[in-house]
């Protein structure tokens, strides 16, 4: 079966994106790039909880003071949909539905941008009318360290995830492109795994004080 | 599959049996998705009810690890037992939850201010 071979919906086969080689290794590579992840967001987690509300004397801005939750509850709406949204995208792959593919994961796409949006702008916000920038505190700079490194993968994420789409927008599915539509979504899932702890870890528990 | 395998048909039966198991699937990951959001609005809501930080911080841990686990599980397909390399993928991850609480604890025991 070459790379390149034509499929039916009837003869495509039920593990696509497992079914060379290259599909295998892309699928365990992406696995061993986020454990790498993990190890790396696990610092700044770690710098982050040791640092929280902590500065040089006189630094009086608190996270129970400056976050709030409406925008973070938001935020976490938007990035938890596009999960879904991917995974849409991995049921139309299964189906050979290649255009079902390309729509959902635009969606995914769109709904990721409105994240980095409100998150620019919450930035925005804080280092502008706040006057918490990244050199105000040891808070500040770990605050921006965590959510930024996050912030980064999420357009790391856009850009390898628009760039699918665009190169393969005209050649459909075959056993060449399905393992790289499967490779993105499971790291945009690992995205919003990590999101998950953020809002939980800075915004909830950055509220209570 | 290599380059010597050939394209296989499937049989009619067997083709809408698939497209009906995918259908099947795809409702129990949106089930998945509702668990996760219900999960979120639980958080909120007890942050915002203002009950006793003692209460609320292991729930919203708790939920945030319920939340996590679905996600490895069901959208990332960690438990999928004949993906490939599972075995490696899975020693990987939890290699990197002892580094990763090492961290955690090694930061939040040595630093202080």
């Amino acid at each position: 079966m070459d790379l390149n071979t034509k499929f039916t919906p009837q003869s495509w086969p039920d593990h696509a994106e497992q079914a060379t080689m290259e599909g295998k290794n892309k699928f365990v590579g992406i696995w061993i790039f986020i454990c790498s992840d993990i190890v790396l967001f696990a610092s700044v987690f770690a710098t982050y909880l040791s640092l929280k509300d902590k500065g040089p004397a006189g630094m009086d801005i608190t996270a129970a003071e400056l976050l709030g939750l409406p925008l973070a509850f938001v935020m976490t709406m938007l990035l938890l949909t596009s999960s879904l949204t991917s995974v849409y995208a991995m049921y139309h792959m299964k189906n050979y539905n290649a255009k079902g593919v390309i729509i959902w994961m635009a969606i995914t796409v769109l709904l990721g941008l409105g994240f980095l949006g409100l998150e620019i702008s919450e930035f925005y916000e804080y280092t502008v009318h706040e006057g918490f920038g990244f050199t105000h505190s040891a808070f500040s700079s770990s605050f921006y360290v965590l959510v930024g490194t996050h912030g980064l993968h999420v357009v790391i994420g856009l850009v390898w995830i628009t760039g699918l789409i665009i190169r393969n927008i005209k050649r459909g599915l075959n056993l060449y492109t399905a393992p790289k539509f499967f490779a993105a979504s499971i790291y945009w899932h690992f995205i919003d795994v990590v999101w998950v702890f953020i809002f939980t870890v800075v915004y909830l528990m950055g509220v209570l004080g | 599959m290599g380059h010597d395998t050939h394209v296989q048909e499937k049989s009619v039966a067997q083709y809408e049996y698939d497209r009906r198991k995918n259908a099947v699937e795809m409702r129990k990951q949106v089930v998945n998705f509702a668990i996760m959001i219900l999960f979120t609005f639980i958080a909120f809501a007890v942050v915002i009810a203002d009950f006793s930080p003692y209460f609320i911080k292991p729930i919203i841990l708790l939920l945030a690890g319920v939340q996590v686990v679905l996600q490895l599980y069901s959208f990332m397909h960690m438990g999928e037992k004949k993906a490939a390399h599972i075995g490696i993928i899975n020693t990987f991850v939890w290699m990197g939850a002892v580094i990763a609480f090492t961290f955690f604890l090694a930061f939040l025991t040595i630093i202080w201010w």
